[in-house]
């Protein structure tokens, strides 16, 4: 199978949507003749043409609002966000209008849409170009958070969530744009809500998603050079999240780690902790553990974020808490 | 153009359906058959009705949380709307969105919007639609004053300017924002907004419901021609309170009472009896409307309650659902 970089699969992913359908159009800052800050969108403007590949003026609220009414009008529009963080700009275009559309107006239209937004630090972007907030956006019923963590699931997923009836938030990783994997050809669909094992093992079960993912796998090698097998589940969306995966891993292990970049506080880990407890606390050999970031903003200097990230020492140091029963 | 008579009369109607149906739900939301908050528009009629006439069904508008003119207007089906208000299962909405969130898609109304200023950006999108699938239509958004003063309109000016979309800006400036006048409220004015960006801005007396439609098919018809964005500034008066149950203390005596002296619906009969209508030609539409809407209320008092496991089974389309 041909290796390809993960923004490639993106960039491949929206050429193929929209040749095979024309009411897909793409827009957002500094995307059409700039190709997109980290690339992901060359090519698209010349291969499409001015009308379905459009810079926007630095304006999210006018950018996602528009495509809920585009997608109530009968476009399927991606949108981009530059940073996760400028979601905050768009929170009522996300929140109040495209989450409640279909519901709130009786099913009377859905709402087709997806924001592609890039989340995460590693590139000292400081506090406020550095956030992991799927969280937020996992909270609000309504919408559909999607987190691909490689190429193929990358590739996959989005075009799922271009197909999907329902406004997706497309979290993309700025860390994992340069990473390569296999795409296989021709490349296909991933379902949005049905997980990966990444590595399986016995011991114990690492769920986590996104960038993530290739620490838990570290983590896992380190650990099989101590005996443990760990199992790396990777949710490739957390909402809709694959409970019934995560649950039978944890059946077969008895034990689980969530890991996330986001802070631990509130966070996913949190959701996941609770519902595993709920529906499978006697199978559980330890409490549920939780890596993720310390409560505090994504700091800036190599030092303090190199600190702040978790990494998979954490997640293997997290493991060996769990097998000796936390 | 002057409309002629029969014209006059057929505007002159939809506006007294929508005073009509206004008043019924007061009543209604008195006797509490409507619950959670009601905005009248009350007063307003002739902008939603002049506006809306030089529309067709394909065009699209974006509403208000003072939207039941621009929903009935615009066409929504009288039961439903009436059900929908009164929070039961055959409701436009099945009863989820209620009085700030009528919307039918099936005739180009994308909803009233409980958020102000919140449609703005959803007319913008609309209108990128129509003309990226290069229809002839044109998407109307509805604002009051108070939307001035919020960022998304300023985006959403800009925007549409750069991108010549087929959208139309219409201001209902009633003067008040919630409870707070116009002026503590904007440091600015419409007409130099649609200067900045370059979008032509037209501003007229909306209490009388012929000019406003003239203004409506002439700015409509630009827009349509690819001409790019519009702005309509309507003078109006809100007559009831931000919400039914307001008692507008905040508001002088004198100046409500000055905006209750202005009625579209006397300024247009009067004209209509000048032209040589009838009296009984006006009592037989009052009759026609009091039965409609006596009709609807009674459907929508036959109709179920809203199942909540429906509702909950709602939240997500599924894939091959509705794309309008």
């Amino acid at each position: 199978m041909p290796e390809v970089r993960y923004a490639a699969a993106i960039n491949r992913a929206l050429a193929d949507a929209m040749t095979a359908d024309d009411s897909v159009v793409v827009f957002g800052e500094d995307l059409a003749v700039p190709g997109g800050p980290f690339a992901v969108t060359r090519g698209l403007l010349a291969k499409f043409g001015a009308e379905r590949v459009r810079d926007t003026p630095i304006s999210e609220a006018a950018i996602v609002g528009a495509a809920v009414g585009a997608a109530l009008s009968g476009l399927r529009p991606v949108v981009e966000i530059m940073f996760m963080d400028f979601l905050t700009f768009a929170m009522d275009a996300l929140v109040n209008q495209a989450a409640k559309a279909h519901f709130m107006f009786g099913g009377q239209c859905s709402v087709p849409m997806v924001v592609r937004t890039p989340h995460g630090g590693g590139l000292n972007a400081g506090p406020q170009h550095s956030q992991c907030l799927e969280a937020w956006f996992a909270h609000v019923p309504g919408l559909k958070v999607v987190v691909p963590s490689n190429p193929a699931d990358a590739y996959g997923l989005l075009r799922a969530a271009i197909d999907d009836p329902n406004p997706v938030v497309f979290v993309e990783h700025k860390a994992l744009y340069a990473s390569k994997g296999e795409l296989p050809e021709p490349p296909g669909h991933v379902a949005i809500g049905v997980a990966r094992i990444a590595r399986p093992g016995r011991d114990v079960t690492i769920v986590t998603y996104g960038a993530c993912v290739a620490l838990a796998l570290q983590a896992g090698q380190t650990l099989a050079a101590e005996g443990i097998e760990a199992e790396v589940i990777d949710l490739r969306s957390v909402q809709p999240w694959d409970r019934a995966a995560v649950l039978d891993s944890v059946r077969r292990t008895t034990r689980l780690v969530v890991a996330h970049e986001a802070v631990t506080a509130f966070g996913i880990g949190a959701e996941i902790a609770a519902h595993v407890s709920e529906h499978a606390f006697r199978t559980l050999a330890a409490p549920v553990l939780r890596v993720g970031a310390e409560f505090m903003p994504v700091p800036f200097a190599r030092s303090l974020e190199r600190k702040y990230l978790p990494d998979g020492a954490d997640i293997a140091a997290a493991v060996r808490r769990s097998m000796h029963g936390g | 153009m002057q409309p002629d008579a029969p014209e006059l009369l057929t505007l002159y109607a939809r506006m007294a359906l929508i005073r009509r149906a206004e008043e019924r739900l007061a009543k209604l939301f008195a006797d509490g058959e409507v619950p959670g908050f009601v905005h009248l528009s009350t007063g307003q009629e002739a902008v939603a009705v002049g506006v809306c006439a030089a529309l067709v069904e394909a065009d699209t508008i974006a509403s208000t949380h003072r939207g039941h003119g621009h929903a009935l207007a615009k066409g929504v089906a009288l039961d439903g709307f009436f059900a929908e208000i009164m929070g039961r299962a055959s409701g436009l909405c099945a009863g989820r969105g209620g009085s700030m969130h009528v919307a039918e898609m099936r005739v180009g109304m994308l909803g009233a919007n409980g958020i102000v200023g919140g449609g703005l950006p959803i007319a913008v999108g609309s209108a990128l639609a129509h003309q990226v699938k290069h229809r002839p239509n044109v998407a109307v958004v509805f604002f009051g004053d108070g939307a001035m003063a919020e960022g998304a309109l300023h985006e959403c000016l800009n925007l549409s300017a750069l991108w010549k979309l087929p959208l139309v800006f219409v201001c209902e400036n009633n003067g008040w924002s919630e409870f707070s006048p116009l002026a503590r409220q904007f440091g600015a004015s419409l007409a130099a907004l649609g200067a900045a960006f370059g979008i032509p801005h037209e501003k007229l007396d909306g209490m009388d419901v012929e000019p406003v439609a003239a203004a409506a098919r002439r700015l409509v018809a630009a827009v349509r021609s690819g001409q790019g964005p519009h702005i309509l500034e309507c003078g109006t008066q809100r007559w009831r309170g931000h919400y039914e149950g307001d008692p507008q203390k905040y508001r002088d005596a004198d100046e409500l009472a000055q905006a209750r002296s202005h009625d579209p619906l006397v300024v247009a009969a009067a004209r209509l009896t000048a032209q040589g209508i009838p009296a009984d030609r006006l009592r037989a539409i009052e009759e026609e409307i009091a039965s409609r809407i006596d009709a609807a209320v009674a459907a929508a008092r036959a109709s179920a309650e809203p199942e909540f496991a429906s509702a909950s089974a709602g939240v997500y389309a599924s894939a091959g659902a509705a794309h309008a």
